[in-house]
C-alpha cells in the first residue's frame, strides 16, 4: 500500500504538522522501527519549538495517567483530594507521540480521540471532576504488518499519511529545518484564508477519490493553509493545494478518479512536485499554473501522480481489514483490578491500576490515630490530619466475567461445503443476534483448496459478520491440518488476551491436502491429526459437528485427537448449529 | 467550555435533529440514539443542543436541579429549605451532561465525599453525574462500548427515575430524572437490547454524500474553525429563532389532541411490526404530539405519525438475524401497508 513520495515530500510533511499541530491533526507514521523512522522524528523535532511539550504515549498506559485522576501521595499528605494531570492534559500546546499504535487498546484510542475533537479532557474519576484543556497533535508510530493497522477512528483524524518503509537509507538525507521559519508561519496561520471555490475542488476531488470521511477535505483544507503559511504566501495558491491533495487525500483514495480525457492520464501530470527544497521554493514561481483546467482535476492529477497503479487494491483491502482491528484488546486480563463489580476489599499495595478503597482504609488507619499522633509528635514538619499508613491500605477487588469468542472453522471444501457454510453463516449471524445479551465475540476461518483463511476476525457486530460472510466461495481439497493450525492460532492468541476461546469445527474429517500443499491422503491426515494434537496439549474447549449425510469415524477420531466433544450431525441447520454451540460454549 | 458549533447551522441530518429537538419538547418521549458513520457529526449535534435549549428555573444552591414549581418532588434538602419559608429561584442552563466512557462508578452515583472523610473524618454525600443531569440530558458517545456495570446501573436508575445510593456506609436516595442521548458506531460492537428499549427515538446517521452538501459541510465547518467569534455571531439570529420554536412548542403540548383513530393506527402499526411491550405504541404517540406541537398543528395526524414512526420504532423490532433488510426498511414496509 505503498504511496510513491519522495523524501522531500515526507519532510514538508513534518513541518506542514509543525506548523499547525492541531489543525492538521497528526501524522501516522507507518513505518518499522529505524533509522529512516528516527531520522524523521529528528527533523520533526527540529521544527518544534523546544519549549513546548513533547511526549510519549506507551502502549498500556493505565487509564487513570492517561486521564488524570487522584494523585495518591500528595492526596494524603495534604488530607484533600490532590488531582494529578493526565498524560493528554500535559501534552497540551505541544505534540503526543504514540508508540505501537496498530496495537492500541480500544479504550485508550477513545480517550485520544475524544480529546483530539473536544480539545480538552473531561474526568469523572476517583472522586474528581475535573476539566483540562488537550489541544495537542498527534503523532501515531503504526508498525503493522500486513494486516495491523492503528485503529480507524485515529487514521481518520491524522491529517497525513505517510509510509517510509519505501524509504531506503541511502534515499533520505538530513534537513535542515529552520526552526525560526515555522514559529513566524504559525503567526501567518491565521490570517490565511481558503476560497469558496478551493473549498469546492478540495470537496469535489475526495468525493472522486471514492472518501468517505468528511474529515479528509477538512484536513486538506487546513493541511494547504498550513502549506501557504510555510512558504509566506498571503493566500492559498494551488501549490499549496496540491501537495496538501498529495499528503492527506491520495493515501486515502478509494477508488481512481474518472478521468474525461484517458490520454491524459497516461503522461505524468504537469506539476512536477513543486516543494523539494523549503528554502529556494520562492524562485520556484515561475511554473504558471494551467488556468485553463478546473482546480478539482489538477488536484486529481496530483493525487494520480502520487499513486501507482494497482495500489488500490492493496488499499481497499488494508481499509476493510482495518476496521477488524480497530478494537484491540490487549491486556483484558489486568483490568479485573479496576473494573466489573465490586467484591470487597484486601490488604495491599497501591500498584498501577488498582483501586484504594477510601472508607475500609480509613477504618483500618482510626484506631491507631492517637498512638500514630503521640509517635509524629517529635518529628520535624507538620503532621498530616490523618496518619495513614501503607498497611492501612485497602484495595478494591472487583469480579469481571471473562469473554468468550467461538471460532468456527468450517470446511468449505468438497460438494457439501456450500450448504455447510451456508449453515455457519446463519449460526454466526443467530449467535450474534444473542451474543449481545452476554457480550461474546464470534469469529470464522474457512479451508478450502490448499488454504485456511481467516474470513470473520473476531466481532460482535452483526453488521459486520454479514458484510464478511457475504458470498463465499467453496469446493476444492480439503486441507484440515491448515484450518486447525489457523484455528488454533487464532485461539491461542486470544488465550494470551485473557479471553477464552471455544473452537467449533465443522467437518467430515476426511483430509486430503497436507500441510505443505501437496495433494495425498495419507499424509494429510497425519498432519491433520498433529495439529489437532496442539488443541489437547493447549487444553482448548472445542466440539466437532460432522454433519455429512453419514458420519464416519474420521471426524470422531480427529475429535478424539483434539479432546474435543463430538456431534454427528447429519441434517443440521442453523438453529440446531447455534443452539449445540451455546451448550459448548456454557460448559466450556 | 470550548465554543459550541451552532446547532441551526448544521448541514442536513434532519432526522437526528427532529429527533433531538422532539426530545427536548417532550422529555418523556425518552432518549435518542444516533448511530452512524465516523465523522458525520452526531457528537457536534448533541453538544449543540446543549448551547439551544431554553434555561430551566431550579433552586438556588440545590444539587440535585431541584423545581421550584414541584414541591412533592424536592430532595431531602430543599425539602428542609422549604420549611423556612419560599426557596430562591433561578435560570440556569439546562444540562447536559457527559457520562465519558472511563467514569468510575463512584463518580456516577455519586459516592462519600473524600476532601470530607480526609480532612475530617465525616461521612458525607457528593452527587455524582445522575444528580447534575436531573431534569436534563445524559449524553454517552460511544454507547456501545459503554462498561457493562455502568450499563445496569444507568438502566436501574433510567427505569425509576431515582438514584438509589448504598455504598462506602452511605444511604442516599435522590431524584434522577433525565433524557438518555447516545452515539456509536455499529462496526464497533452492538447495544445491549435492555438498553437499546431504554432510549425514545433511534436514528441512523450517515455521511452526506451529495457533492454540495458535503462543500457547504465543509465550509461551515472551516469558517467557524478560522473564526467562531464571527460564525456564531452570523447564526445568533436562527439560534434564536430554534430556541423560541421549542419554548411555544413547549406551551403547545398540552393542547394537541390525540384522536382515537391516530390511535389505533399507531397500535395497528406496532402490532404489524412486531414490537415488545406498549413503550412503542407510546412513544410512537408521545413523539408525534412533540412533532405537532413543533408545527403548530393542534391534531395529531396521520403525516405526523409517518414522518417519526421510523425514529420511534426502528430499534424494537424483534430481530430477525436471516432477514437480510435492515429495520428501516421493514418499518418502511410495515407503513406503506398499513397507511397506503
Amino acid at each position: 500500500m505503498s504511496i510513491s513520495l519522495a523524501w522531500s515530500d515526507a519532510v514538508t510533511a513534518a513541518q506542514l504538522f509543525a506548523v499547525d499541530p492541531v489543525g492538521t491533526g497528526g501524522v501516522l507514521l507507518r513505518s518499522r522501527a529505524g533509522p529512516v523512522r528516527d531520522r524523521w522524528l529528528v527533523t520533526l523535532r527540529a521544527a518544534l519549538p523546544p519549549d513546548q511539550p513533547y511526549r510519549n504515549l506507551p502502549l498500556h498506559i493505565a487509564d487513570g495517567r492517561l486521564l488524570g485522576g487522584l494523585d495518591l501521595s500528595a492526596t494524603l499528605l495534604a488530607g484533600r483530594p490532590v488531582a494529578e494531570r493526565g498524560l493528554l492534559a500535559e501534552a497540551d500546546g505541544g505534540v503526543l507521540v504514540v508508540a505501537m499504535a496498530e496495537r492500541m487498546q480500544a479504550s485508550t484510542n477513545v480517550y485520544l480521540t475524544a480529546a483530539m475533537d473536544a480539545q480538552e479532557t473531561a474526568v469523572e474519576r476517583d472522586g474528581l471532576s475535573l476539566r483540562m484543556p488537550a489541544r495537542f497533535g498527534v503523532v501515531a508510530l503504526d508498525e503493522g504488518l500486513e494486516d495491523e493497522f492503528a485503529p480507524a477512528g485515529l487514521r481518520d483524524r491524522l491529517g497525513f499519511h505517510l509510509d517510509l518503509d519505501q524509504f531506503a537509507w541511502r534515499d533520505t538525507e538530513d534537513f535542515p529545518v529552520q526552526l525560526d521559519d515555522i514559529i513566524a508561519a504559525r503567526a501567518r496561520l491565521a490570517g490565511i484564508k481558503v476560497g469558496r471555490e478551493q473549498i469546492e475542488a478540495i470537496c469535489t476531488a475526495a468525493a472522486a477519490l471514492g472518501i468517505i470521511s468528511l474529515r479528509a477535505p477538512l484536513l486538506a483544507i487546513r493541511a494547504a493553509r498550513a502549506s501557504a503559511a510555510l512558504f509566506d504566501r498571503v493566500t492559498i495558491e494551488q501549490d499549496d493545494i496540491t501537495l496538501a491533495a498529495r499528503l492527506v487525500l491520495a493515501p486515502r483514495a478509494m477508488v481512481f478518479p474518472q478521468s474525461d480525457q484517458p490520454d491524459e492520464a497516461e503522461p505524468p501530470p504537469p506539476e512536477p512536485p513543486p516543494e523539494d527544497n523549503s528554502e529556494d521554493n520562492n524562485d520556484q514561481e515561475q511554473q504558471t499554473p494551467d488556468i485553463d483546467r478546473a482546480l478539482d482535476e489538477v488536484i486529481l492529477a496530483a493525487v494520480k501522480a502520487a499513486m501507482p497503479p494497482g495500489v488500490l487494491e492493496a488499499l481497499r483491502a488494508s481499509a476493510g481489514r482495518a476496521r477488524a482491528r480497530s478494537a484491540g484488546k490487549a491486556g483484558e486480563l489486568q483490568k479485573s483490578k479496576k473494573r466489573g463489580r465490586p467484591t470487597g476489599s484486601v490488604r495491599g499495595e497501591l500498584r498501577d491500576g488498582s483501586k484504594l478503597n477510601v472508607i475500609e482504609t480509613l477504618r483500618a488507619a482510626a484506631p491507631w490515630q492517637p498512638l500514630r499522633r503521640r509517635q509524629a509528635e517529635g518529628r520535624p514538619g507538620s503532621a498530616p490530619r490523618i496518619l495513614v499508613e501503607k498497611d492501612d491500605f485497602r484495595i478494591a477487588r472487583f469480579k469481571q466475567r471473562t469473554e468468550t469468542i467461538t471460532i468456527f472453522v468450517v470446511d468449505a471444501s468438497g460438494s457439501a461445503a456450500l450448504h455447510r457454510l451456508a449453515e455457519a453463516k446463519g449460526a454466526v449471524e443467530l449467535l450474534l443476534a444473542d451474543c449481545y445479551v452476554r457480550r461474546d465475540q464470534v469469529a470464522m476461518i474457512a479451508f478450502r483448496g490448499s488454504i485456511a483463511e481467516i474470513l470473520l476476525p473476531p466481532t460482535r457486530s452483526l453488521a459486520r459478520a454479514k458484510r464478511s460472510l457475504a458470498g463465499l466461495p467453496g469446493g476444492g481439497g480439503t486441507p484440515l491440518a491448515a484450518g486447525l493450525d489457523a484455528a488454533f492460532m487464532l485461539a491461542d492468541s486470544i488465550k494470551r488476551k485473557g479471553q477464552t476461546p471455544t473452537v467449533i469445527v465443522l467437518t467430515d474429517g476426511r483430509a486430503n491436502i497436507a500441510r505443505d500443499g501437496a495433494p495425498g491422503r495419507p499424509q494429510a491426515e497425519e498432519d491433520a491429526k498433529a495439529s489437532a494434537r496442539q488443541f489437547r496439549v493447549a487444553a482448548i474447549n472445542s466440539v466437532v459437528i460432522d454433519m455429512s449425510p453419514r458420519p464416519g469415524p474420521q471426524a470422531e477420531s480427529f475429535a478424539k485427537e483434539m479432546d474435543a466433544r463430538y456431534l454427528p450431525m447429519p441434517h443440521a441447520d442453523a438453529t440446531v448449529l447455534a443452539k449445540a454451540v451455546t451448550a459448548a460454549t456454557r460448559a466450556g | 467550555m470550548a465554543t459550541v458549533f451552532p446547532f441551526s447551522a448544521i448541514v442536513g441530518q434532519e432526522e437526528m435533529k427532529l429527533a433531538l429537538l422532539i426530545a427536548a419538547i417532550d422529555q418523556k418521549v425518552g432518549g435518542v440514539l444516533a448511530f452512524g458513520d465516523r465523522g458525520a457529526g452526531k457528537s457536534t449535534a448533541v453538544r449543540a443542543l446543549a448551547a439551544l435549549l431554553p434555561k430551566m428555573k431550579v433552586v438556588v444552591g440545590c444539587r440535585y436541579n431541584c423545581d421550584p414549581d414541584l414541591p412533592e418532588r424536592f430532595c431531602e434538602e430543599c425539602k428542609e429549605k422549604a420549611k423556612h419559608g419560599k426557596v430562591k429561584t433561578a435560570q440556569v442552563l439546562v444540562p447536559v451532561v457527559d457520562l465519558p466512557l472511563g467514569a468510575t462508578e463512584d463518580r456516577v452515583v455519586g459516592a462519600l465525599d473524600l476532601e470530607r472523610a480526609l480532612a475530617k473524618g465525616e461521612k458525607a454525600f457528593e452527587p455524582g453525574l445522575l444528580a447534575r443531569a436531573h431534569r436534563g440530558f445524559l449524553y454517552i458517545d460511544e454507547a456501545n462500548l459503554l462498561e457493562d456495570h455502568l450499563v445496569d446501573l444507568l438502566l436501574d436508575v433510567a427505569a425509576s427515575g431515582e438514584n438509589v445510593v448504598e455504598r462506602e456506609g452511605l444511604s442516599i436516595r435522590h431524584p434522577a430524572r433525565f433524557v438518555l442521548v447516545g452515539t456509536g458506531n455499529p462496526e464497533e460492537g452492538e447495544l445491549r437490547p435492555q438498553l437499546l428499549d431504554r432510549f425514545g427515538m433511534s436514528v441512523e446517521v450517515k455521511t452526506p454524500d451529495t457533492l454540495p452538501e458535503r462543500i457547504e459541510v465543509v465550509r461551515r465547518r472551516d469558517a467557524f474553525e478560522s473564526d467562531s467569534t464571527a460564525f456564531l455571531e452570523d447564526w445568533s439570529k436562527e439560534e434564536a429563532k430554534l430556541r423560541r420554536k421549542i419554548t411555544q412548542a413547549k406551551d403547545r403540548l398540552p393542547d394537541v389532541s390525540v384522536p382515537d383513530a391516530a390511535l389505533e393506527r399507531a397500535a395497528r402499526l406496532c402490532m404489524t411490526l412486531g414490537t415488545d411491550g406498549l413503550r412503542g405504541e407510546l412513544t410512537l404517540m408521545r413523539a408525534a404530539r412533540a412533532l405537532a406541537a413543533l408545527e403548530h398543528d393542534k391534531i395529531v395526524t396521520d403525516d405526523h405519525l409517518k414522518r417519526i414512526a421510523p425514529s420511534a420504532l426502528r430499534h424494537r423490532l424483534r430481530r430477525n438475524p436471516l432477514d437480510d433488510a435492515g429495520s428501516s426498511v421493514r418499518v418502511d414496509r410495515a407503513l406503506a401497508e398499513i397507511f397506503g
